[in-house]
């Protein structure tokens, strides 16, 4: 059982504060994926949590316990380093002995040669022996377990750092950006059996990543920082539908949240020429955010419109240029009443897609907002929540 | 104490106390102690080098000189004796070596890089090889040469062993290597010839491997007792090193001028290295030599 | 097939950089070592102008001459106290500065004063220092209520001095290797050390700092193996090979035969028995850092 609580964590190196009063709850059994860009201080929380960092004040509690003044060892966590950091001079069996040979012998014992000739030093051998078995067939490297680790693949070496960090039968896991030297293909693979690892084990996983893919499929709850300030903490599609803050809604989602300005006053949202009939709790500019994907383009033959919806509202849209992502396709391009602005659409293609001559009509499209998709943010980034209440009955008017 | 944290209080020295930072200190104290033993000889020479000879080896021994004698003795040293002349013969010696060394390393380990020729793993294979013998292994035919030449006791003498550094060839080319192709085949795309294509993209670019040989090298010679022991016979093509060995029976010397002459002649290196200690210390890890 | 006329302008321009340096390898290297093996073969000295060829008589003589035994066997005794402490002082240095914080760089500078000094001046203040009569390391044992030595007239104790004398030259040159090596361990191996509970000094240093030092250790150890056998100034300066010719070191030995006694054909035997002591040392370095494990 391991309930992770951090609060009000702070941490300077030298003159730059690197992190600003974090303050979390980590449920037991939780997979919470700490992501934010680089630098925003995720990898200096993972190793605070760790104790390989010391807070400048705050506190990480594990299970209720102050952990301060713990060493990594006796924290009951077991960590997966972003290189692996495996011990180039001993053989992936040796690497995830480690954490056995450090638990079970004396000091004396673990001294060089010691090891085979003191009584503990052997007759722990054969447990310390069959705990790197157990997790080696378990990872399937059991036939790896005498190479070293130059001689394995990326893949492999992941799979060992996973291993040496599970012999250790911790309560806490926590990885630092573990897939960020794999390729593409293996990435997508190690992803779902990290996923089913921490399934079928049921610990609780920390997991930091700067890819907001990752942290969106892997994990029960996503938090989210910038500059060394939590932004917003919860599910993934939280984060994706309801984010708090335009930062928060420009991060999560690829392609990016398309921006566009517009107006609040009189009960009215005002983009371009267009009135929406949605009521904010504010008057003058705000920023609108439309996800890529909620624009529906209705007047084309050869694209779903799936969200055909009968209430959406029609802006005008220049096209510029068409991406084919397979069985998407992106268009980039801006409103009318915001040329400046980029916006892209994704839009899935339909049986009776054909190519470039989809677009025959011309560049100048009609596109139809949802409006209950739009997310609204004031000129300080802060989302703006309508009134649904009146939002509703203008629509139906 | 250890763990006294007042919340609202600022951190002061004393909280940071800790056991572990109490064993770094008494690691510090003894290293300051060895710092001390290692430097202790460099003191102990400067400080002789300002007593009279009577005081030197004077049993209540103290680093403050009772009689200051050190005008008198510098004076002797660079003026009544010839040190000027021992000083600047080890500067041109070192400075031509030096100079031979660069010009003749830095062509040859560029063509060894970068281009193609037959014979290249040969003259390379010898560079390797020539790396491992040291000076004290052909002295014997080299000062016989020079015998027969009736070169002896001349600066050629003195510097030829050394004008062609194998191990500055092997250093520039593995430095030269690492330079990318694709610039030098750009610049030969625009027009560079092969001699501007060193001069200016490699040249630049090696500074700092030349920078660390430099140092080396010049250290190494200026340091030097054995070659110039061998092929020095007069006194006006005597090093500063070499100089040493007028003291090396020691009886009837003046000792505050022994110290003197012994501090002129280390100076030079020490103060370099005072001043260029970055320089200094990349050019051992660099180049992982001792002369 | 025509070779490109870059090409053949290109290997043109090669020949011609590498010949200054190809001469000069040839009359420095190639030819004087040719002459030392030729050399060796005869009872050739500088005195007398006709010479006869005597085979291997010179390598023979060699392995009777007793001077050369004592040579062996002195350079083995000095190399027997001076290695262990160019190797193990260095690196507990080395360690022990790396974990400095504000300190590092002054003592860095303090450690690695006595390598740029000239030793063959510093040779003087040493034998000052180890003045048996006044010298200041005498003075201070007698305080501490020690013997006083009699640091170079002594026939078993000169070799100890010149070891000190050698160890006080190389300890920051050593060190400056070491803490090469201990910066380049990766930082986040410690860091997974311990967490998996390797955090007692002991256990650092046996789980990754040494076996992550491997090859700059086996680097020091061959360089230090080597120097040791170079010893020659301070023997120069402050012994002459004395007292009794307890202080009489191979190189010292070789230098005296050949220019000293003008046994020309003898001494350059002794040169190439050297030359094979420092290829041996030189091959053993290869057959290791062969096997240095990189990733």
């Amino acid at each position: 059982m391991a309930q992770l609580t951090l609060k009000n964590i702070k941490k300077s190196f030298g003159d730059t504060s690197v992190l600003h009063g974090i303050s979390l709850d980590v449920m037991d059994g939780e997979f919470i994926s700490l992501v934010g860009q680089s630098g925003c201080g995720k990898s200096t929380l993972l190793r605070i949590i760790a104790g390989l960092e010391q807070p400048d004040s705050g506190d990480v509690l594990i299970d209720g316990k102050s952990m301060l003044d713990a060493a990594p060892k006796d924290r009951n966590i077991a960590m997966v380093f972003q290189d692996y950091a495996l011990y180039p001079h001993m053989s992936v069996g040796e690497n995830m002995a480690m954490p056995l040979v450090m638990a079970k012998l004396p000091l004396y014992a673990r001294l060089p040669v010691m090891r085979r000739i003191t009584p503990a030093g052997r007759n722990a051998q054969p447990e310390i022996r069959a705990g790197v078995e157990k997790v080696a067939k378990q990872l399937r490297i059991d036939h790896l377990l005498d190479r070293k680790p130059a001689q394995l693949s990326g893949g492999q070496r992941q799979r060992v750092a996973l291993g040496r960090a599970l012999v250790r039968d911790p309560q806490t896991f926590l990885m630092d950006e573990p897939l960020s030297n794999l390729d593409a293909k293996l990435r997508v693979q190690v992803r779902t059996e990290i996923t089913e690892l921490h399934a079928s084990s049921g610990l609780t996983f920390v997991y930091v990543t700067h890819d907001q893919v990752e942290a969106m499929t892997m994990s029960s709850r996503v938090a989210l920082l910038q500059t060394g300030r939590l932004l917003q903490v919860g599910t993934p599609n939280d984060l994706f539908a309801d984010p708090d803050t335009l930062d928060v809604a420009q991060f999560i989602g690829s392609p990016e949240i398309n921006i566009t300005v517009g107006e609040s006053q009189n009960g009215q949202v005002i983009i371009g020429e267009t009135a929406l009939p949605i009521a904010l709790n504010t008057t003058g500019p705000i920023q609108i955010g439309i996800r890529p994907e909620t624009i529906c383009i209705p007047n084309v033959s050869g694209l779903v419109a799936a969200h055909r919806a009968a209430h959406g509202h029609t802006l005008k849209f220049e096209k510029r240029l068409v991406e084919d992502l397979g069985p998407e396709i992106l268009i980039h391009g801006a409103f009318a009443h915001a040329p400046e602005n980029i916006v892209r659409i994704r839009a899935q293609k339909s049986d009776t897609y054909s190519g470039v001559d989809t677009f025959a009509q011309g560049n100048t499209l009609d596109v139809k907002l949802n409006l209950n998709q739009l997310l609204f943010f004031g000129a300080d980034g802060q989302r703006l929540r309508p009134d649904f209440s009146t939002a509703k009955r203008a629509e139906t008017v | 104490m250890a763990d006294i944290s007042s919340p609202s209080s600022v951190p002061t020295w004393f909280d940071r106390i800790k056991p572990k930072s109490f064993g770094r200190f008494v690691t510090t104290v003894l290293l300051f102690i060895g710092a001390w033993i290692m430097v202790f000889p460099f003191i102990w020479m400067i400080s002789s080098s300002l007593k009279p000879t009577d005081e030197v080896y004077d049993a209540d021994f103290s680093l403050i000189p009772r009689t200051f004698k050190g005008f008198e003795n510098y004076y002797a040293v660079i003026f009544d004796q010839p040190y000027l002349i021992f000083l600047m013969n080890s500067m041109i010696v070192c400075t031509g070596i030096l100079v031979i060394q660069l010009l003749t390393a830095i062509p040859a380990a560029y063509a060894l890089a970068k281009l193609k020729f037959r014979g290249s793993t040969i003259l390379f294979g010898t560079v390797i090889a020539a790396i491992t013998i040291p000076i004290n292994v052909t002295s014997i035919p080299l000062y016989i040469g020079l015998v027969r030449v009736g070169l002896l006791d001349t600066y050629f003498a003195m510097m030829f062993p050394f004008i062609v550094s194998v191990f500055a060839i092997f250093l520039f080319r593995q430095f030269f290597r690492s330079f990318p192709d694709s610039i030098i085949q750009a610049a030969r795309v625009d027009g560079f010839s092969e001699i501007e294509i060193i001069l200016r993209l490699i040249l630049p670019a090696a500074v700092p491997a030349i920078a660390a040989f430099s140092v080396f090298s010049f250290v190494a010679h200026w340091n030097d007792l054995y070659w110039p022991l061998i092929v020095v016979q007069s006194q006006d093509k005597m090093t500063a090193t070499l100089s040493m060995m007028q003291y090396q029976s020691m009886f009837d010397t003046d000792y505050g001028l022994t110290y003197a002459s012994a501090t002129v002649v280390t100076a030079p290196m020490v103060i370099a290295f005072l001043f260029a200690r970055r320089l200094f210390i990349r050019g051992i890890t660099m180049t992982g030599v001792k002369g | 097939m025509a070779v490109s006329k870059l090409q053949r302008a290109q290997t043109r321009l090669a020949y011609l950089l590498i010949l200054p340096a190809t001469l000069l390898i040839l009359a420095i290297y190639i030819i004087p070592i040719i002459f030392v093996f030729l050399g060796s073969l005869t009872d050739y000295t500088l005195v007398r102008d006709d010479y006869a060829f005597v085979g291997f008589e010179n390598y023979q003589k060699m392995f009777e001459d007793e001077a050369f035994a004592n040579a062996l066997n002195n350079t083995f005794f000095y190399a027997l106290m001076f290695l262990p402490g160019a190797f193990i002082i260095s690196l507990v240095i080395a360690i022990a500065i790396q974990e400095q914080k504000q300190f590092r760089s002054v003592l860095e500078v303090l450690y690695f004063l006595p390598v740029t000094s000239t030793l063959a001046a510093m040779a003087l203040v040493w034998s000052a220092l180890m003045d048996s009569g006044q010298g200041v390391i005498n003075n201070t044992l007698q305080t501490l209520g020690l013997a006083r030595v009699n640091w170079f007239g002594n026939e078993d104790v000169v070799l100890v001095s010149l070891a000190i004398i050698s160890l006080w030259s190389v300890i920051g040159f050593n060190m400056v290797l070491f803490l090469a090596g201990l910066t380049a361990i990766p930082k986040n191996l410690y860091e997974a050390a311990a967490v998996d509970g390797a955090d007692h000094p002991l256990d650092k240093f046996f789980r990754v700092t040494w076996p992550m030092l491997g090859p700059t250790a086996m680097f020091v150890a061959v360089t230090s193996s080597i120097t040791a056998f170079k010893l020659f100034d301070t023997v120069a300066i402050l012994t002459q090979g004395g007292p009794d010719r307890a202080s009489e070191v191979f190189l010292y030995l070789a230098f005296l035969e050949g220019f000293e006694y003008f046994n020309m054909g003898y001494s350059a035997a002794l040169s190439l028995f050297f030359l094979g002591i420092i290829l041996l040392f030189a091959l053993v370095q290869a057959l290791f850092s062969d096997r240095n494990v990189q990733y």
